[in-house]
């Protein structure tokens, strides 16, 4: 038997500064069933399941388990009613290591010598898990796709009774994804319930039992997967259709834009993450960089973005050799970068919409003169960026940590896109964004191949490689283990082998 | 000579035991995240209340009861107002020291230049003690030597071996992730914020009951201030913390020793907290990350934002 057979939220809303982010909201669920949580970026969603672990009050509105009222005031409550959540911005403790995240949460750690006594229980978890972590390595240190599986296990290892997922698989490989939702089959049958945000519509299909999707903060409906299909549950989100396949048009090859030749560069550890890679990049061209996380991918976007130092090897950007340059001058050569930490990285939390939509850009002659910054011109410019990618806010004037997550993602990409950059390095662009973000995303990124502008484009999502990349480079412990014609289908078919470093061309 | 040697230890050992209690103190304090500069403050209480209550029990112990309790009780303010209320920590540690260094000053006003009738005697640890030159030096000290030492090894396993001291550090480095996993941050945070009033009353009540055995206004001298700098110069590390605060206590010593040939004891005053900037300018040019600073030391959690 479960704690929880049933679980009921009853006429939940939940306003932030007068607004509405969820407003009247009824869910159920029952036990054994995986329900998919859909919406388009900003609808309530992650808003919806910090209400129900406890970490936001309602304003009106009750949570039933089994028919009876709780209140959940904090996630001790809500853990002890036996919920537990993976969060869309990772709850990880950046200067900790691995398996300190793990033993904060986990039920059995024991009071003495925490970290040595549940070291093996995670790793062996890990490896039936095939999920492969670094127990001793500081959260700091690993990518983003490291860090979800860290947040994945912690919430695993805790087997709740209703397991919440706010987008666990966004910077996760096809294969890891396989292998989670073989465990959250197991889990269900097993009893448990589960509540799964994505915005991959293929992975809620494949997965869940019902969804229900939210707009604006309201339920727009309830449906069953078995009689729905991609297309339709678009529809129900966005209202409207959606392209989900792009026209890539063949176009001549350019003038190189980037040539990186024998780069070699260390990882946070000291140890080489990236080891003499070379190749190029061509006006007219998106090239993609494929591989498992944690395979040299983000130190060699930070070494050609110059947040990581370049130890031997050179870049170039046109004719200009901008290795080791400062981020900002290497922005004034024309490569522009959505890094793959975005709160990190991407924006200053606590600044307003305004200031972040001019990070990098506050020299321009167009937001500033001599000393003073032209906030006149940079709010215009705010509102463009807001309207043209569609970014849900309030208003310009909140702090862009306030925004949803893939509001967050909208507006960087818009600042790195609208100056149009001769090249765009790009990690998980897509990261988070609902269906029509990720359409409209795609039409800006081969808008400025044609336009002459090249995309380097890291991801560990294959379609999204395959689909629009001219060529594509698979890397492996920090090499590159082939780059490949799209054209190719032959070679393409390896591609998995490749990324596991098992054949090479 | 050598009875010089060990006399000026012994004196370095004593002076940096008081550094030492308020500097664990502070430690797991700032690991929770709030930053406490009530330091001072506590400790004149501390010093005094032990003081009051060795003087009319004619007991040590009880006075050493006693500071421990209003040094807990004093704190109890600044986690209400740090915590609870989420003000500014520097202003409200400020007031701390304020209230406290008035508080101690009106309290043991009654008392000035009265000499205690009974101290905290000196404790020579049999066997041990008759070792050449460690013997008196480490083992026929006071208990509050004894306690320091113990305490500051105690916190930093608490701290590095133990699930509650994750809690901690977590606290300091991200609330709200550490919230997310189930824990009770404003109570651990209360529970540091007070365990660490209660080092610094007992680093006071060395001062007035084992180090000298009477009361005078501002006999902290601006012992919690160092314990404030000690804190970072030891990296929020108790165990570094026994070192450091020994080499404080030779500065201290130093200043006697050294001013009939002329040095200003004003410049060795000023020793502790150069050494602290060197220390945290040498570390940065380093890692940054190396200084273990909690990530969130000082910033206000509210509860319910992202
Ligand atoms: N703490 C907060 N303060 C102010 N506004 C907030 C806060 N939390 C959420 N919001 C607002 O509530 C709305 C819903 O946000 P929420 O994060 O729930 O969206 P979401 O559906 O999870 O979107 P995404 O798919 O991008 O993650 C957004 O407009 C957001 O700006
Ligand atoms: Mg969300």
């Amino acid at each position: 038997m479960r704690k929880i057979e049933t679980l009921e939220m009853v006429n939940i809303s939940k306003s932030f500064q007068g607004k509405f982010a969820n407003q009247g909201i009824n869910l159920k669920i029952n036990s054994g069933e995986i329900l998919g949580l859909l919406g388009e970026n900003g609808a309530g969603k992650t808003t919806l399941m910090n209400i129900l672990y406890g970490l936001y009050q309602p304003d009106s509105g009750e949570i039933k388990i089994n028919g009876k009222n709780v209140r959940i005031t904090s996630p001790i409550d809500s853990i002890q009613q036996g919920i537990g959540m993976v969060h869309q911005h990772f709850m990880l403790i950046q200067n900790h290591s691995v398996i300190e995240n793990i033993a904060l949460g986990y039920y059995k750690t024991p009071f003495f010598f925490p970290k040595i006594r549940i070291h093996e229980k995670v790793v062996e978890f890990s490896r039936k898990f095939s999920f492969a972590i670094e127990p001793y390595k500081k959260v700091w240190q690993l990518s983003a796709g490291e860090q979800q599986r860290v947040e994945i296990i912690k919430a695993l290892l805790n087997g709740a009774d209703l397991l919440i997922l706010d987008e666990p698989t966004s910077v996760l490989t096809p294969q890891e994804i396989k292998e989670l939702f073989r465990i959250l089959n197991d889990m269900k049958n097993e009893g448990h319930m589960i509540i799964l945000i994505s915005h991959k519509l293929d992975e809620i299909m494949d997965i869940c039992d019902r969804v229900t999707v939210l707009q604006k903060g309201k339920i727009a409906g309830h449906a069953d997967t078995a009689g729905m299909d991609k297309k339709s549950l678009a529809r129900m989100m966005i209202g409207r259709d959606v392209l989900f396949n792009v026209n890539r048009e063949p176009l001549p090859k350019g003038e190189q834009v980037l040539k990186v030749s024998n780069l070699h560069v260390l990882g946070d550890k000291g140890i080489s993450a990236v080891k003499d890679v070379s190749f190029d990049v061509f006006a007219n061209e998106i090239f993609g960089i494929a591989g498992v996380a944690g395979n040299g991918q983000k130190e060699l976007a930070e070494a050609i973005t110059g947040i990581r130092p370049v130890r031997s090897g050179t870049v170039f950007a046109g004719l200009k050799n901008i290795t080791n340059m400062s981020p900002r001058k290497i922005y004034d050569h024309g490569v522009s970068h959505v890094p793959e930490e975005r709160i990190k990285f991407g924006i200053a939390p606590g600044l307003f919409l305004y200031d972040n939509a001019i990070l990098k850009q506050h020299h321009l002659k167009k937001f500033s003169r001599k000393m003073f910054l032209e906030y006149g011109r940079i709010k215009n410019h705010t509102r463009d960026l807001v309207d043209s990618y569609n970014v849900a806010a309030h208003s310009i004037e909140v702090q862009i940590r306030n925004l949803s997550g893939g509001n967050i993602q909208k507006l960087i990409l818009g600042r790195e896109i609208s100056e149009k950059p001769s090249l765009l390095v790009a990690s998980h662009p897509t990261y988070g964004l609902d269906v029509g973000a990720t359409e409209y995303l795609r039409e800006q990124l081969l808008k400025r191949r044609r336009e002459g502008g090249a995309v380097l484009l890291f991801s560990e999502d294959l379609d999204e490689i395959f689909e629009l990349c001219d060529r594509i480079a698979v890397m492996f412990q920090g090499e590159f283990t082939g780059i490949l014609d799209s054209s190719d289908s032959e070679k393409l078919s390896d591609i998995g082998l490749m990324m596991a470093g098992s054949v090479r061309y | 000579m050598e009875d010089v040697v060990i006399s000026v230890l012994h004196r370095t050992m004593v002076a940096g035991t008081p550094l030492l209690l308020g500097t664990v103190g502070e430690v797991i304090c700032e690991r929770s995240g709030i930053l406490n500069l009530g330091v001072e403050g506590v400790m004149s209480v501390g010093a005094v209340v032990a003081f009051i209550v060795t003087y009319i029990t004619g007991s040590p112990w009880l006075g050493l009861l006693a500071a421990i309790s209003a040094g807990m009780i004093l704190s109890v303010l600044h986690a209400f107002a740090s915590v609870t209320l989420q003000a500014n920590q520097v202003v409200s540690g400020l007031a701390l020291t304020m209230i406290g260094l008035g508080l101690s000053g009106m309290l043991g006003k009654p008392y000035v230049g009265k000499p205690l009738a009974v101290k905290m005697n000196d404790v020579a640890i049999p066997w041990l003690s008759d070792i050449p030159f460690i013997g008196p030096l480490f083992f026929k000290q006071s208990p509050f030597f004894y306690m320091a030492i113990i305490l500051a090894l105690a916190a930093w396993f608490f701290l590095e071996r133990t699930l509650p001291g994750i809690k901690v550090r977590s606290a300091g480095e991200n609330p709200r992730a550490t919230e997310t996993q189930g824990v009770n941050v404003t109570l651990l945070r209360y529970a540091c914020v007070i365990t660490g009033g209660a080092f610094s009353a007992m680093a006071g009540a060395h001062l007035s009951t084992s180090y000298s055995k009477s009361w005078i206004e501002g006999m902290t001298a601006g012992r919690g201030w160092i314990v404030i700098a000690l804190t970072i110069f030891s990296l929020w590390n108790p165990g570094k913390a026994i070192m450091g605060a020994f080499l404080f206590g030779g500065v201290f010593v130093l200043q006697y020793l050294l001013q009939p040939i002329g040095i200003s004891p004003n410049f060795l005053a000023m020793l502790p907290y150069l050494a602290t900037l060197l220390i945290l300018l040498a570390m940065s040019l380093r890692d940054r990350r190396r200084l273990n600073a909690p990530a969130q030391l000082g910033e206000p959690y509210k509860r319910g934002e992202r």
